[in-house]
């Protein structure tokens, strides 16, 4: 295969080698079950939780704290299902516009079962409005569930601000924290968090691992009802090779988190500056300092997504787009929308996530193709010319 | 690709909200009536340029009225087939065309059989007389095509009712609608009575609690669910017609629609 320049770290990240060589033996000798009586099992066992322990570590939390799931979006559920189901009496939830599929449709589905459900607003920068969310608390407010950061624009939410607030209520604080693990320091012996989840795929360990943390002392009942496993709060034979590799990723994150936040984001920034500084008419969406050092949305406006990243696949550049046409509906992303961005910059947005893996040499090749990309397609587009533009709405 | 200054002739589709826009430019022989020249702009993704690109390849040479037999599945069908969710970028292609010819005959645009009659989908703004001629040429027989083709309801979806009907009204027949939920045919005592009190517990009493009421079920005779209440619903005035009007109507619904709710002392 010719080179392939990887910028779409938010959707999935490469297996880093290390991970893969920690959790190979796992799927050849070590194949033992660890709820078994006999050593070959329980062997097996320790390498559980020794990766339990090297999540833990990364998010300062207790080993007993965590509970191995199969991925972010059954993390996610377990939290809000489970709180839910242990608070029978209150019906309204608080969330907010931009969240993942992964709550933002089960907190829809919700409210098609009886629950009431707010969704807090953003300002055009992507920032949620801390007023807001203490009016909209009710006494039946069961639980509030925001991101940590967002996975469209990087941008990064209060989180503390909003524990705090939960917490003064005594409402149980769930955080979808996939996009943030990693990639910025977080440690929940600081943090008033009682539920947070993450996701194996997007720290460089395999697909189908997640993570959901669960304060001690906090109200849940099992989603996933089976076995004994994880302490009677997931059922289900656990999946040894990704759990061990899961741990592996983690301390590795750990070790890299400060390369993460000067290197990475030395190379996001300089294709930011260099995309924005070449190309009119383009635009960063959301807010330039707080947000995750690997990530960059940007809108050519007058031209569509989806034929950008065509164009740029040709050129061996994966990246993503907040477009209609990539989103599966007719709408463009939900997420742009909500930040009130026009329609004629939220159809062509792109989004470059950045990880350790990515070089110089990868920001130099896009910062060369794309440019002469986007002025192809605005030489064919109805909209390309400025004088027959609209003006793009302020905002 | 690209305008053409001194076209004879500009058809212009689609705006920058809906995602997708066309501007066909034609260069016409006026003597023969023939397309010699076609150009296009096209703000969209890979599908809406390469239907551009069709049209343009597709009607070069032909008379204009020859052009008129290009319809959208000639378009597709000119690509080897599109994804049905991309259908509306033939679509548009074809739509071009025909606001090209209309201009070009001095035709009012606004004339145009698709932009008469009444918004449906207020998202998109597809008219009904627009929604039905997809309907009717290319055969669609659910909303969800109907969505592929024209882009209505594909938004809010608050016009799928609307949808529904217009395909009735084309097709002549009830649109394949999505299966009902299936219940059991018919329930055993236990599985009745077991989902009985899990509708109780989940549909109906959180809601009396939200007003300080409660309820208890104290037996089921056949089809006779005897209930007792309490808290502020024991002899509130309006108890006999929560429990007819919401009880019996969420029991029913979930259950089987022969129950019958009835108040016993406790």
């Amino acid at each position: 295969m010719s080179r392939v320049v990887y910028v779409d770290n938010n959707a999935t990240t490469r297996v880093a080698p290390e991970v893969i060589e920690a959790m190979m033996p796992y799927l050849t000798e070590y194949y033992g079950n660890p709820s078994s009586m006999h050593s070959f099992g329980g062997q097996v066992g320790d390498a559980v939780e020794k990766a339990r322990e090297q999540v833990a570590s990364l998010l300062g939390a207790q080993p007993t704290e965590i509970v191995f799931t199969s991925c972010g979006s059954e993390s996610d559920n377990t939290a809000i299902r489970g709180s839910l189901l242990a608070n029978k009496d209150k019906r309204h939830i608080i969330t907010t516009h931009v969240e993942h599929p992964a709550v933002r449709s089960l907190c829809h589905s919700l409210g098609k079962q009886g629950y009431s459900v707010t969704e807090l607003s953003v300002d055009s920068e992507g920032q949620l409005d801390l007023e807001e969310l203490r009016q909209s608390i009710r006494t039946g407010t069961a639980l509030i569930s925001v991101m940590y950061a967002n996975n469209e624009t990087g941008v990064i939410f209060p989180v503390e601000e909003i524990g705090l607030i939960a917490k003064e209520y005594s409402i149980p604080f769930h955080c979808d924290a996939v996009q943030a693990v990693g990639k910025i320091p977080i440690d929940l012996m600081q943090l008033p968090i009682d539920f947070l989840a993450i996701s194996g795929h997007k720290l460089h360990a395999p697909k189908g691992i997640g993570v959901l943390y669960i304060r001690r002392g906090s109200r849940l009942l099992p989603w996933l009802v089976g076995g004994h496993q994880e302490r009677g709060r997931r059922g289900g034979t656990e999946a040894v090779p990704n759990i061990v590799a899961f741990g592996k990723a983690c301390e590795l994150a750990q070790q890299h988190i400060e390369e993460e936040n000067i290197r990475v984001k030395a190379m996001r920034d300089r294709l930011e500056k260099g995309l924005l500084e070449s190309t009119p008419d383009s635009r960063r969406n959301g807010i330039a300092e707080n947000r995750l050092p690997n990530t960059s949305n940007i809108s050519f406006e007058y031209i569509e997504g989806e034929a950008i990243l065509l164009l740029l696949n040709e050129k061996g550049i994966c990246a993503s787009s907040g477009s209609a046409c990539t989103s599966g509906s007719l709408e463009p992303s939900h997420v742009l929308r909500a930040m009130g961005v026009p329609y004629t910059a939220a159809h062509g947005s792109i989004r470059f996530s950045l990880s350790r893996y990515n070089t110089d040499e990868d920001i130099d090749c896009i910062l060369k193709e794309l440019p002469p990309i986007i002025n192809r397609l605005r030489e064919i587009s109805p909209f390309g010319r400025t004088s027959q533009v609209p003006t793009p709405a302020s905002y | 690709m690209g305008a053409i200054p001194d076209a004879d002739a500009v058809g212009e589709v689609g705006n920058i909200q809906c995602g997708d826009a066309l501007k066909l430019y034609l260069k016409i022989d006026k003597s023969e009536d023939r397309i010699t020249d076609a150009k296009f702009e096209t703000f969209g993704c890979g599908s809406a340029i390469a239907s551009s690109s069709a049209l343009t390849e597709l009607i070069i040479g032909k008379t204009v009225d020859e052009s008129l037999e290009v319809t959208n599945s000639v378009i597709a069908e000119y690509l080897d087939g599109l994804p049905e969710a991309k259908m509306h970028c033939s679509v548009m292609g074809r739509d071009a065309l025909e606001k090209a010819v209309g201009n070009y005959r001095g035709e009012e645009v606004t004339d145009h059989e698709d932009d008469d009659g009444v918004i449906v989908c207020q998202c998109f703004g597809v008219t009904d007389n627009k929604i039905k001629r997809e309907i009717r040429e290319n055969n669609l027989t659910q909303i969800e095509q109907v969505t592929h083709y024209c882009k209505a309801g594909g938004g809010c979806t608050s016009c799928h009712q609307a949808i529904e009907e217009l395909i009735e009204e084309v097709q002549g027949k009830q649109p394949a609608r999505a299966p009902a939920p299936v219940k059991p045919k018919k329930l055993t005592n236990i599985q009745k009575m077991k989902l009985i009190q899990e509708t109780i517990d989940r549909e109906i009493r959180p809601a009396l609690m939200q007003d300080g009421g409660d309820l208890d079920l104290v037996d089921i005779e056949g089809d006779r669910v005897l209930v007792s209440t309490r808290g502020m619903c024991a002899g509130c005035a309006s108890a006999p017609i929560t429990l007819k009007s919401f009880v019996e109507v969420k029991l029913r619904e979930f259950v089987t629609p022969e129950l019958v709710v009835e108040e016993v002392e406790s």
